[in-house]
C-alpha cells in the first residue's frame, strides 16, 4: 500500500515540514540506542515525579494520624510509631474546628450548587441551541461576555449586593449567586448543538411539546454531559473559598475551607488536628474523583476552548 | 404568528430564569460597582458623596494598588511558563507511554482534587515549615544547610518558592489533561508521513509537528493561565496573612481589594474603583491575548 507522501491537514498557517531528503536515512543501531535510553530516563524521571506529586498526601495522613510532639520533633519519622485514630474523633468531639457543623455546610453547598446549576445552565443551553428566537443571538453573546468578567473580580459588588439583601451569612447568601454559571452554559449549549434531530423529532411526532421533550428525551439522552458538568462544578463548590470567606462571617456558616484557613492562619495551631481535618476535608473528592475520573477528563476536556 | 410567539414563550422558559439570575448577580452588581466607585462610599451602599473620578486618581496613585500589580506581573512571570512547561512536558511523557498511562494520568491529576486551602496548608506548615521539623528543613538539614524561614524571609525572596510551587502542583495536572486531549486529536497520519519523510522520532518531530498541531491548545492553556494567575487569592491569603494581619510584601491584586474593600474600613467606594480598574485589565489582556494569537481560528 502506497504511504501518503503528503502532509494532509496541515493548516495554512503552520509551518512547513522540512524535507532534508527525498528519502529518509537508513535507521542507524545507535538511533535504537538512544530511543531505547531515551525510554528509559523517561520511566525514570515519570516515577521520580509521581512521587513527588504523592507527598503532600503522604504529608497529610502522616502529620494527621501523629501526635503533637511526633509531628513537632526535630528528628524525621517516615510514618508516626503509632497510628493515632483518636485525632479523628478528637476532632469531632474537640471544639477547636467546628468541623461537623462545616462539612455539613459544605456538603450543603456543594449539592445544591451541583443541582441548581446542572438545571438552570442545561435549560438555557438546550433554549439557546435549539428553540428558535429572533434575538437568541444577542442573549447568547450577553451570557457569553460574563465569562469574560472573572467571578473574583465582581465580588465586592457582589458582596454588596448580598449584603443589602440580608444574605450575609446565610446558605441563600452562600448558594444562590453562584448558581448561574456561564461557563456550564456554554458547553451545554456547544453540546446541545450537536444533538441528534432525529430523537426530538420523533417526540414531537408523539405531541410531546419542547418542555416534556426536554425532561423525557432530550436529558436521559445526555448523561454524560450532566456528569462531566456536574463533578467539575460539584469539585469547585466544595473547593470554592473567597465567597465562602466573604459571605460566610459567622461560625455557623463557615464552609470546610473557611474553618480550615481561620485555624491555618490563626496564632496557635494544634497541628494534628488541623491535619486530619484537611485529611477529612478531601475525602469526599477524591472519591468522587476516583468514581468520577472518565467525567471530569470529559469534562476538562470540554472547557478548552478549542473546540 | 402564533407560531413565534409560541417560540418566544418557550425560548424564556428555558432561558429565562438563567437569563434573569445572571443578570442578577453579574450585571447588576457590576453596575452597581461602577456607580459606587464615583462616590466616597465608607461603609455604606447608598452613598450621597460624590467625587466624581476622585476614587481612580487615588486608587492609582497608591503605591500599595500599584505595587499589587507589581505583583501580579512578576507572579504570572514565574507561574505561566513554568506551569505550561511542566504540564505540556506530563502530557508529552503520559502520551507515549504504553503501560500504566491510566496510573500516572490519575497520579498528576489528583492535586487537582485538593483546595488551594488545604494545599497552602500542607506547603505552609509542613513542607515549607520556618522552623526545625519543616520537610524541606529537614532534608536540607541533612546536607547541613541551616534552617530557613521560607515565607518570612524577604531577601532573598524565598516565598515565592512557596507561592509558585503550590499552583504548580495543584494545577500541573489539569493542564496536561488539556494538552494530552490536543494530542490525541492529532492525526497519526502526520507522524507516519514524517517518519517516510526521515524526521527522526524526537526533537525534530517534536518541533515541527506535535509543536505546531498543539498550536490552539497551547493558545488556550496560555490564556487561561494569565486569567486565574491575575484572579489568584485563596494561596496567598492562606500562606501569608496570620493572626497579625497579612504581610507588607506579596500582595496581589485580590487580596489588597480584599482587606481595602472588606477589611477595617469597608470602603466600599474605593474597592469598586479597584474592582473596575482590574475588570479593565482584564479584558484588555483576555482581548489582546486573544487577538494576538488569533483565537477562534478553527482547527480544521
Amino acid at each position: 500500500m502506497p504511504r501518503p507522501r503528503t502532509t494532509p491537514a496541515r493548516r495554512p498557517g503552520a509551518p512547513a515540514l522540512r524535507r532534508p531528503r527525498a528519502a529518509g536515512p537508513p535507521r542507524r543501531p545507535l538511533d535504537d540506542a538512544m530511543v531505547r535510553a531515551g525510554r528509559a530516563l523517561r520511566a525514570v524521571l515519570l516515577a521520580a515525579l509521581a512521587l513527588l506529586f504523592l507527598i503532600p498526601f503522604y504529608l497529610l495522613l502522616r502529620n494527621g494520624l501523629a501526635s503533637e510532639d511526633e509531628i513537632t520533633s526535630p528528628d524525621w519519622t517516615f510514618f508516626p510509631s503509632t497510628l493515632r485514630l483518636s485525632n479523628l474523633s478528637e476532632l469531632f468531639e474537640g471544639p477547636t474546628v467546628p468541623m461537623a457543623n462545616a462539612l455539613l455546610n459544605s456538603t450543603l453547598i456543594a449539592v445544591a450548587t451541583t443541582l441548581g446549576t446542572l438545571v438552570l445552565a442545561s435549560l438555557a443551553g438546550y433554549g439557546l441551541a435549539r428553540i428558535p428566537y429572533r434575538h437568541a443571538g444577542k442573549v447568547f453573546y450577553a451570557i457569553l461576555a460574563t465569562m469574560m468578567v472573572p467571578a473574583a473580580v465582581t465580588f465586592v459588588p457582589s458582596f454588596v449586593l448580598v449584603s443589602s439583601l440580608g444574605w450575609v451569612s446565610t446558605l441563600r447568601g452562600l448558594i444562590v449567586p453562584t448558581l448561574f454559571s456561564a461557563f456550564a452554559c456554554f458547553v451545554f449549549r456547544q453540546y446541545f448543538l450537536g444533538f441528534p434531530r432525529e430523537l426530538e423529532d420523533a417526540a414531537r411526532v408523539d405531541g410531546l411539546g419542547h418542555w416534556r421533550t426536554y425532561w423525557r428525551v432530550v436529558v436521559p439522552n445526555s448523561r454524560p454531559v450532566f456528569a462531566a458538568v456536574g463533578t467539575i462544578v460539584f469539585i469547585g463548590a466544595w473547593n470554592s473559598f473567597l465567597w465562602p470567606l466573604v459571605i460566610g462571617q459567622d461560625r455557623e456558616a463557615w464552609t470546610v475551607q473557611v474553618a480550615l484557613a481561620t485555624f491555618t492562619t490563626s496564632q496557635v495551631i494544634r497541628l494534628h488536628e488541623l491535619f486530619i481535618a484537611a485529611a477529612v476535608s478531601i475525602l469526599p473528592l477524591l472519591v468522587v474523583f476516583l468514581f468520577f475520573q472518565r467525567w471530569i477528563v470529559a469534562g476538562v476536556e470540554r472547557s478548552g476552548i478549542d473546540d | 404568528m402564533l407560531g413565534a410567539q409560541n417560540r418566544t414563550l418557550w425560548f424564556w422558559v428555558f432561558v429565562g430564569p438563567f437569563a434573569l439570575g445572571l443578570a442578577l448577580f453579574t450585571y447588576v452588581p457590576l453596575a452597581w460597582s461602577v456607580y459606587l466607585s464615583f462616590f466616597d462610599a465608607h461603609n455604606t451602599v447608598s452613598p450621597d458623596d460624590f467625587v466624581g473620578f476622585g476614587n481612580y486618581t487615588a486608587m492609582l496613585r497608591n503605591d500599595a494598588f500599584t505595587d499589587s500589580l507589581v505583583t501580579f506581573a512578576v507572579f504570572s512571570a514565574f507561574i505561566v511558563p513554568t506551569t505550561f512547561a511542566l504540564s505540556l512536558a506530563l502530557a508529552l511523557m503520559v502520551n507515549r507511554l504504553r503501560r500504566a498511562q491510566a496510573f500516572f494520568r490519575s497520579v498528576f491529576f489528583l492535586p487537582a482534587a485538593c483546595s488551594y486551602v488545604v494545599a497552602a496548608l500542607i506547603w505552609k506548615l509542613s513542607i515549607f515549615n520556618g522552623v526545625r521539623f519543616g520537610l524541606a528543613n529537614t532534608v536540607l538539614g541533612w546536607f547541613g544547610a541551616d534552617q530557613t524561614a521560607w515565607l518570612s524571609t524577604t531577601d532573598p525572596p524565598w516565598y515565592w518558592l512557596v507561592i509558585v510551587t503550590v499552583r504548580l502542583w495543584l494545577q500541573a495536572g489539569f493542564y496536561m489533561i488539556l494538552f494530552l486531549a490536543g494530542l490525541q486529536r492529532i492525526s497519526p497520519v502526520l507522524y507516519e508521513a514524517a517518519a517516510v519523510d526521515g524526521a527522526r522520532p524526537g526533537w525534530q518531530v517534536l518541533r515541527h509537528i506535535t509543536l505546531p498541531q498543539l498550536r490552539a491548545t497551547s493558545v488556550a492553556v496560555a490564556l487561561l493561565l494569565v486569567i486565574n494567575a491575575f484572579q489568584a487569592f485563596d494561596e496567598f491569603y492562606n500562606l501569608l496573612s496570620d493572626s497579625g494581619g497579612y504581610p507588607p510584601y506579596a500582595r496581589p491584586p485580590l487580596v489588597y481589594l480584599y482587606y481595602t474593600a472588606l477589611g477595617q474600613e469597608q470602603n466600599l467606594g474605593l474597592g469598586s474603583a479597584g474592582a473596575v480598574i482590574l475588570a479593565l485589565i482584564i479584558a484588555v489582556v483576555t482581548v489582546g491575548q486573544a487577538t494576538w494569537f488569533g483565537l477562534g481560528r478553527k482547527e480544521d
